[in-house]
C-alpha cells in the first residue's frame, strides 16, 4: 500500500486516536494498579487525559485547508473529520465526569476504556475514506458501546439495553456490509471518492445504485436512529446506564452523521435526486414520529430518547439541501448539519448530565419524580432549563440559532414545505420539553425539603455545557465559521 | 465612539436578572432592591433617549451596528426612530412600575425577577432591533418567560392551561413569520438581513403578495388580532399583576410593532393587496372585544376584552397605511400600553383586598384605595377616548385614517366607543362605589406607598400626553414618515 516514502506529517493527521489509545493504556495499567478506593479518580484521569488531548490537537493536529487522502487511501484529513474528532473528545470528556460519579458502574477500569475504543472508532468514522476501514470504524464504534449499554450487570433493564442494542445493530451492520459489497461489485473500488468517480464515468443502473444506497442507509439510520430504523433508541436509552445514554445519543450519533453526510455527499452524486428525495423522506418520519411519541412519554430517558430521534430528523433537513447541488447551497446545508450537531451535542449531554445527576440521588427516572426540583435544587432546575429550552429551539441558546440554520438551508434549497414541517415539529417539541419544565418549576413534592446534592464532577460538567450552550447561541460566528470549514472541506 | 446607550438599555435587565439569581435566595429584600435600581436606571436611559432624539433630524438615531456573523450577514444592529422611540419609554416604564407593583411577591422572588428581567430584555431587543435576525432572536426571548412566570406565579385554577396556551400560540406565529423572514433572506439574494437593507430589496409583487399574510399574521397573533386573540385574554386572567401590566402592555405591542416593522415595511406592496381584509378583522377585534368585554362579570376578563379592542384599533390603523391612521396606531400603542398597564395594576390592588374578582361581589372600594380609584377613572377615560386624555390622540386620528379608507368601517368601528364606554362605567360604578360589602369591612387596607407612586406615574403620563400631544405626536410623525416613504409617498 506504500509507495514512496514514508511522510511522518501522516502521523500527526491521526494523533488523536494515537493519544486516545495511550490513554487507554494507560488506564488500564492504572486500573490494575490502584487500590479499589481510588478507582473513581479514573474518570477524572480520563477526562482529564481527553480535554488535554483535545487542548493538544487543537494546537497541533490541525488539517490544512487542502484536504488529502493518506494511509494509502484509508483516511482522508480535512476539516470535517478534524471537527467531529473535536466533537467526541469533548463528549467523551463530558461522559468521563458524569460517570466518575455514578455509583451503580463497578469495574471503572473497564467501563473507561471501552469508551476509548468506542471514541477511537469514532473519530476513524469520522474520516475513514474507504468502505472497508469505514465499517472497521463503525464495528469499534458500535461493538464497545454493546458492553456499555449492557453494563450494569446487576439490572435486568441494563443487560437487556445492551443486548438489544447488540442485535439490532449487528443486523443493520450486516445489511450495511451486504451494501457495501454491492457497491464494491458495481465500481470495482472500496474507496468512497474513487467510487464517485466510477460510477459517474460507468453506465450503472440508477436502480442498482439506488438499492445498494438503502442498504448502506439501513446501517447509518441505525446509527442516527432515524426512523425506522429508531426501535432501539428509547429501550436502550432507558436501560444503559444514564452516562451512555448521553454518549449514544450524542458524540454516537454525531458521528453517524459525519459518515452520513461524507457517503451521500461523495459517493453518489449520480443518483443526488433520488437520495435527497429518501432523505427528505426519512426526516419527516424521523422529525414526526420521534415528536409525537415523545409527547406520551413519562420516563424521562424514554423522553429524551424520542426526543433525540427527533433531533436527528431536524439535522437531516441540512442533509436534505445538500442534496440540490448548487455549490454554495450545499455549503449552507452541510454547515448547517455541523452546526446543528455542534449544539445538539452541548444541549443533549446537559441534558442527560441532569437526568443522571437526579437518578444517583433519588433512584427515579420518572418525570412525576421531578416534581419540586426548583425548590431542591435550583442550581440543577436552572441548567434543566436552559437545556431544554434549548433543545425546544429558543434563544439565546445554542439549539434556536442551530435550527434557524437548517431551516434556512432548507429554504434556500427552494425546500419551503420542509423548513414549515420542521418549524411545526418544534411547537409538538416545545409543548413536551415544557411539560417537564412544568413539572420542576411548577409541581411541588412533598420530598422538596430534601436537597438534591451535586457532585463536583457533575457541578464542573454541567456548568461547562451551561455555558457552552449559551455561548453558541449567542457568539455563534467562530462555530459558524468552524462549520463552513469544515463544509468547504468536502468539494 | 458614543455610549451604546441602547445596548445598555437592552441588557441591563438580563444582566440584572442573572446578578439576581446570584443572590442568596433568603435575601428577598435585597432581591427587590436590585431589580428596582436596575428598573430604575433602564428607565432613566430610556426618558433619557426619548428626550434626547432629534425629532427635526428623523430617521434612525442611536444606530450601533456590530458584526454578528458575518459570513451570513447577520449583524447586532439597534437603533431607534419616531416608532418604536415611545415603545422604548413604554416599556421602560412598565418595568419600572412592574417592579413596584410586584414589591410584595414572597415565593420565590429572586426567580420572579429575574424572569421578568430576561423577558424585558427580549422586549427591548425587539424594539429596536434593525436587524431581521436580531429581531427574531429576541422575539423568541420575550416569549418563554411568560410561560414560566405565568405558570408559577400566575392564578391557580387556569393558569398551567392558559400558560401553555400563550406559548404555543405566540411560538406558532412566531416559527410562521421566521419561514417568511428566511424567504426574504434568501430571495433579496443581498446576503443581510440588515432590515435597512432589505427594505431596498425591491422584492417581486407576487412574491410579496404571497409571503405578506405569513409574516403578517406570524407576528399579529401576539398583537390579538382576530381570530388568533384567543389566547390573550386567558393569559391576561391567569397572569400574576406585573406579568400581566407586562403582557397586555408591552407584548401585545411587540407583536404589532413587528407586524409593521416586518410585514408592512419589508412587504409594502404585499400590505397594499392584503389591507382590506386585515382591516375587517381588526373591526371584528375592535367592536367584537368590546361587546365581549362588556358581558364579563370577571374585573380581569373585562379588562383582557379591552386590550382584544384596543389592539384592534392599533390594526386598524396599521390598515389604513394613511398618515393619520398609522399616527394614531403609533400613538395608541404607546397609550394602550401605559392604561392597561394601570388597569391591570388596579385589579391586581383590588384582587389582592377582596380575594375575588366576581364584579357584582365588589364594591365601595373608593373609601378603600382612593388613589387606586383615581387611576382607574383617568385609565377609563383614557379608554373612552376622551379628550385631554392620551385615547384621544391616539383613537382620533386612527378614525380619521380609517373613514378615508373605508367610512362604513369606521361607522361601525366607533360604535366600540360606546361599548367601551358603558362597561367602564359599569366596572367603575359597581367595583368603586356604592356599598363596601359586609365581608371586606375591616380586613381591607389602602395600597402601599409603591403601588401608588406606580399608579400615580401611570396616570400622570396618560394625562401629560393627552394635554400636551407635542410631546410624543411630532415624534411618531417623523416615524410614520418613514414607513411612508417606503409606501411609495401614499
Amino acid at each position: 500500500v506504500f509507495t514512496g516514502t514514508f511522510d511522518p506529517s501522516i502521523l500527526l493527521a491521526i494523533f488523536p486516536e494515537i493519544s486516545i489509545v495511550v490513554l487507554g493504556g494507560l488506564i488500564l495499567i492504572l486500573d490494575l494498579i490502584l487500590a479499589d478506593k481510588y478507582k473513581e479518580s479514573l474518570g477524572w484521569v480520563t477526562a482529564g487525559g481527553l480535554s488535554l488531548i483535545l487542548l493538544a490537537s487543537l494546537a497541533v493536529a490541525r488539517p490544512e485547508l487542502e484536504p488529502r487522502l493518506i494511509w494509502g487511501g484509508m483516511v482522508r484529513q480535512d476539516w470535517l473529520g478534524f471537527i467531529f474528532k473535536m466533537v467526541f473528545l469533548f463528549g467523551a470528556a463530558v461522559t468521563a465526569l458524569f460517570s466518575t460519579g455514578y455509583e451503580r458502574l463497578e469495574k471503572r477500569g473497564e467501563f473507561y476504556l471501552l469508551m476509548l475504543a468506542s471514541t477511537v472508532g469514532m473519530s476513524f468514522m469520522a474520516s475513514a475514506a474507504d468502505l472497508i476501514m469505514l465499517f472497521l470504524a463503525i464495528e469499534t464504534t458500535s461493538i464497545p458501546l454493546y458492553v456499555l449499554a449492557g453494563f450494569i450487570i446487576r439490572d435486568d433493564k441494563s443487560t437487556e439495553a445492551g443486548f438489544k442494542y447488540l442485535l439490532f445493530g449487528a443486523m443493520t451492520s450486516s445489511v450495511m456490509l451486504y451494501g457495501f459489497s454491492l457497491l464494491y461489485g458495481f465500481a470495482g473500488t472500496t474507496n468512497i471518492y474513487e467510487l464517485a468517480t466510477r460510477i459517474m464515468s460507468g453506465d450503472l443502473p440508477v436502480v442498482a445504485l439506488s438499492a445498494s444506497l438503502l442498504l448502506v442507509l439501513v446501517g447509518f439510520g441505525f446509527k442516527i436512529s432515524a426512523v425506522p430504523m429508531h426501535f432501539w433508541a428509547p429501550d436502550v436509552y432507558e436501560g444503559a446506564p444514564t452516562p451512555v445514554a448521553g454518549f449514544l445519543s450524542t458524540a454516537s450519533k454525531a458521528a453517524g452523521f459525519a459518515v452520513l453526510v461524507r457517503v451521500l455527499l461523495v459517493a453518489f452524486p449520480a443518483i443526488t435526486e433520488q437520495w435527497g428525495a429518501i432523505a427528505a423522506a426519512i426526516s419527516v418520519a424521523t422529525m414526526t414520529l420521534g415528536n409525537l411519541l415523545a409527547l406520551t412519554q413519562s420516563n424521562i430517558k424514554r423522553m429524551l430518547a424520542y426526543s433525540s430521534i427527533a433531533h436527528a430528523g431536524y439535522a437531516l433537513i441540512g442533509v436534505v439541501a445538500v442534496s440540490t447541488g448548487v455549490v454554495s447551497v450545499t455549503e449552507l446545508g452541510v454547515t448547517s448539519v455541523v452546526f446543528y450537531l455542534i449544539a445538539y451535542v452541548i444541549t443533549n449531554l446537559a441534558a442527560f448530565g441532569v437526568v443522571a445527576a437526579f437518578g444517583r440521588v433519588t433512584g427515579s427516572d420518572e418525570i412525576a419524580a421531578y416534581a419540586g426540583l426548583s425548590r431542591r435544587a435550583p442550581g440543577l432546575s436552572l441548567v434543566m432549563l436552559v437545556a431544554f429550552l434549548s433543545l425546544a429551539g429558543m434563544p439565546p441558546l445554542g439549539g434556536f440559532v442551530a435550527k434557524v440554520f437548517v431551516f434556512a438551508a432548507a429554504v434556500d434549497a427552494g425546500l419551503v414545505w420542509l423548513a414549515v414541517v420542521g418549524v411545526l415539529n418544534s411547537i409538538v417539541g416545545l409543548y413536551y420539553y415544557m411539560t417537564v419544565l412544568k413539572v420542576v418549576y411548577l409541581y411541588r413534592s412533598e420530598e422538596e425539603h430534601v436537597p438534591v446534592p451535586l457532585k463536583g464532577s457533575y457541578a464542573l460538567a454541567l456548568g461547562i455545557l451551561a455555558v457552552g450552550i449559551l455561548l453558541v447561541g449567542t457568539f455563534f460566528a467562530p462555530w459558524f465559521d468552524w462549520a463552513t470549514t469544515a463544509a468547504a472541506a468536502m468539494f | 465612539m458614543q455610549f451604546p446607550i441602547l445596548s445598555v438599555i437592552v441588557f441591563t435587565p438580563i444582566v440584572a436578572g442573572l446578578l439576581i439569581l446570584l443572590l442568596p435566595e433568603e435575601r428577598k429584600t435585597e432581591v427587590r432592591m436590585a431589580a428596582l435600581a436596575a428598573a430604575t436606571f433602564a428607565l432613566l436611559l430610556s426618558i433619557w433617549v426619548y428626550f434626547a432624539y432629534d425629532v427635526a433630524a428623523g430617521g434612525y438615531q442611536f444606530v450601533e451596528k456590530y458584526t454578528w456573523l458575518p459570513s451570513l450577514g447577520i449583524s447586532y444592529h439597534v437603533g431607534v426612530d419616531g416608532m418604536n422611540t415611545p415603545l422604548v419609554l413604554l416599556t421602560g416604564v412598565v418595568m419600572f412600575t412592574g417592579v413596584l407593583i410586584s414589591w410584595g411577591i414572597d415565593d420565590r422572588p429572586r426567580e420572579f425577577f429575574a424572569f421578568l428581567f430576561i423577558l424585558a430584555t427580549g422586549v427591548f431587543g425587539v424594539f429596536v432591533a434593525l436587524d431581521l435576525f436580531m429581531l427574531f432572536f429576541f422575539y423568541e426571548i420575550a416569549v418563554f418567560p411568560m410561560y414560566l412566570l405565568i405558570s408559577i406565579w400566575g392564578w391557580k385554577v387556569t393558569r398551567e392551561y392558559a400558560a401553555m396556551k400563550l406559548t404555543l400560540y405566540l411560538f406558532i406565529g412566531s416559527v410562521v413569520a421566521l419561514v417568511g423572514a428566511l424567504a426574504m433572506y434568501f430571495t433579496s439574494g443581498m446576503g443581510t438581513f440588515d432590515m435597512l437593507a432589505l427594505e431596498q430589496a425591491g422584492f417581486s409583487p407576487e412574491f410579496q403578495r404571497f409571503w405578506f399574510p405569513f409574516v403578517f399574521l406570524g407576528f399579529a397573533v401576539l398583537g390579538g388580532i382576530f381570530p388568533f386573540h384567543n389566547w390573550s385574554p386567558d393569559g391576561h386572567v391567569a397572569a400574576p399583576t406585573a406579568v400581566s401590566m407586562f403582557h397586555a402592555g408591552v407584548l401585545m405591542k411587540l407583536g404589532a410593532f413587528a407586524a409593521l416593522r416586518v410585514g408592512v415595511m419589508l412587504l409594502p406592496e404585499g400590505a397594499k393587496a392584503h389591507m382590506w381584509w386585515i382591516i375587517l378583522l381588526a373591526l371584528v377585534n375592535v367592536v367584537y372585544g368590546a361587546f365581549i368585554a362588556s358581558v364579563q362579570t370577571d374585573f380581569k376578563y373585562v379588562i383582557g376584552f379591552s386590550s382584544v379592542s384596543h389592539m384592534g384599533l392599533v390594526m386598524m390603523g396599521f390598515a389604513t397605511l394613511s398618515s393619520n391612521g398609522l399616527l394614531g396606531s403609533g400613538v395608541q400603542m404607546f397609550s394602550h400600553g401605559i392604561m392597561t398597564a394601570l388597569f391591570f395594576a388596579v385589579v391586581g390592588i383590588v384582587y389582592d383586598q377582596a380575594h375575588t374578582r366576581e364584579i357584582p361581589k365588589l364594591g365601595g372600594f373608593s373609601r378603600v384605595v382612593p388613589v387606586a380609584t383615581f387611576a382607574f377613572i383617568v385609565g377609563g377615560l383614557v379608554s373612552m377616548g376622551m379628550p385631554g386624555f392620551s385615547g384621544f390622540i391616539a383613537e382620533f386620528p386612527i378614525f380619521m385614517g380609517v373613514w378615508r379608507t373605508y367610512p362604513w368601517i369606521a361607522i361601525v368601528a366607533v360604535i366600540s366607543i360606546v361599548i367601551t364606554a358603558s362597561y367602564i362605567i359599569r366596572v367603575v360604578g359597581k367595583v368603586f362605589f356604592g356599598q363596601l360589602p359586609d365581608e371586606f369591612q375591616g380586613h381591607t387596607h389602602d395600597a402601599t406607598p409603591l403601588d401608588k407612586v406606580a399608579l400615580l406615574l401611570l396616570s400622570a403620563i396618560l394625562i401629560i400626553v393627552g394635554v400636551f400631544p407635542s410631546v410624543m405626536v411630532p415624534l411618531v410623525q417623523s416615524g410614520v414618515d418613514n414607513v411612508l416613504r417606503l409606501m411609495g409617498g401614499a
